[in-house]
């Protein structure tokens, strides 16, 4: 059994092929292997939220799969939020405007688990968006600025 | 923070897989969603020398009904489950459990079969599955066999599979007429290990006695933890304040909550104590309505 593995995948719809060694973790392929460094690193263990990325449309901890297990899948990371480099997604609009972050360590993160949570939720109550978040830790803002960025983002959506 | 080196293959047949690990033994581990698994590698905790990744394996994802009996295959997804009508219909217990498993993000990559075969005490599902009286689906290259719940799970992260065998589908029975299910628990935040938790299960005869009940724990012990002496204070009582007070207090002398950094053992039984009488009094409340 060889040791290193060829992938095929795509992000952010651009495809790439590379050969990976297993124990590669999907957070750090992004990173390191494609130069997405949009997608932030914490615990590690599933915890913390911060690498976050859409995996087949799905919120994903990148962190706790490896990057062989995306051969043939479709990925959007930070990165890939954007309609180009010159605008912002109107989640991202509604972090800036709300004053949704202060070191913005976490909010790659909290954007790609908010983003298929206001399709799914178009009018969320503060209860749902404090549930849809609670796996994101957040050390800096103590949240409030972030419920109020997913309120205005939902009206900026409509 | 990075997992020890290990041979990886993704088998695209059940056949193939059940074959690698009957090579390889113990050495071997099936990454199913990978969700305590590769944690666990990311700590070292766990080194395997051949990851055997079934996410190819599809058709081990299925939620069927038959003759009332709900089939789940082993790979389908919790967030799957958590939005399937037929759980729903079906288990509304598992369906009441599943939100409280973890976060959306690890519920989209979790599997059912991946956190029964892990056997976390401190872990929903278990506790589901020994309350509902599921049953499991073992398969290696030996054959089939189904294990009990009572016989499945054997203590700490140990189950009754064998170094060969995987498990590819739980079988949970129909519930009885006049059957009302609760499952609650207490974490310092939502998605948090639960610092206690239980199912209850309320079967009332056709006089709206209680015929019997089931009262099952998680972090109460090395495994999903029933409390037969507790439950059994309610057959043939009327399900008032007082017998389920009796009950509730009762189920202290059959747990075994060890403590960690949030909770002394004394709070958690203080919590079994209270959840008892809430996830009771719901039960019943959904037995008279079932």
């Amino acid at each position: 059994m060889t040791n290193s593995h060829p992938i095929r995948l795509t992000v952010n719809g651009t495809s790439y092929s590379r050969t990976v060694e297993p124990r590669l973790l999907l957070s750090d392929f992004l990173r390191h292997e494609l130069g997405l460094t949009g997608t932030h690193v914490g615990c590690e263990h599933g915890v913390c939220g911060a690498c976050t990325i859409l995996f087949d449309g799905q919120p994903t901890r990148s962190c706790l799969t490896l990057a062989v297990q995306a051969n043939g899948h479709a990925l959007t990371t930070v990165e890939g939020l954007a309609a180009s480099q010159k605008e912002l997604h109107p989640l991202q609009q509604a972090f800036w405007e709300a004053h949704g972050l202060q070191c913005g360590f976490c909010t790659p993160g909290i954007l790609m688990t908010l983003v298929p949570f206001l399709q799914e939720t178009p009018n969320p109550t503060e209860e749902q968006i404090r549930e849809a978040i609670s796996g994101n830790l957040c050390r800096c803002t103590g949240y409030q600025h972030i419920v109020d960025a997913v309120k205005l983002a939902a009206e900026k959506m409509k | 923070m990075k997992p020890a080196p290990f041979a990886y293959s993704a088998p695209e047949s059940l056949e193939a897989a059940l074959a690698l690990k009957a090579q390889h033994g113990d050495d071997a581990k099936f990454l199913a969603g990978g969700q305590s698994l590769i944690p666990a590698m990311n700590f070292r905790l766990v080194q395997a020398a051949l990851l055997i990744d079934l996410n190819g394996l599809t058709g081990l994802a299925g939620i069927t009904v038959t003759n009332g009996e709900l089939h789940l295959g082993a790979l389908a997804r919790q967030r799957a489950l958590e939005r399937a009508p037929a759980v729903a219909r079906s288990a509304p217990l598992l369906a009441e459990a599943l939100p409280l498993v973890a976060h959306p993000q690890i519920r989209n990559r979790g599997t059912l079969g991946g956190s029964l075969a892990h056997a976390d005490p401190a872990a929903e599902l278990p506790v589901v599955a020994l309350a509902l009286d599921a049953k499991f689906k073992a398969a290696s290259t030996r054959g089939e066999r189904w294990i009990t719940a009572s016989d499945f799970f054997k203590g700490l992260f140990t189950t009754d599979l064998a170094a060969d065998e995987m498990l590819t589908e739980i079988s949970l029975p129909a519930l009885p007429a006049r059957t009302g299910a609760c499952f609650m628990e207490f974490a310092r935040r939502r998605g948090d290990y639960a610092i206690m938790g239980l199912a209850a299960l309320v079967t009332l005869d056709e006089k709206g006695l209680c015929q019997s009940a089931r009262l099952v724990f998680l972090n109460a012990g090395d495994g999903p933890l029933d409390a037969p002496q507790a439950a059994a204070l309610l057959t043939g009582q009327s399900l008032t304040a007082d017998s389920i007070a009796a009950a509730a207090h009762a189920v202290d002398s059959e747990i075994n909550p060890t403590g960690n950094v949030h909770a002394s053992p004394e709070y958690q039984r203080h919590l079994a104590r209270v959840l008892t009488k809430r996830a009771l009094a719901k039960a019943f409340e959904r037995a008279q309505a079932a």
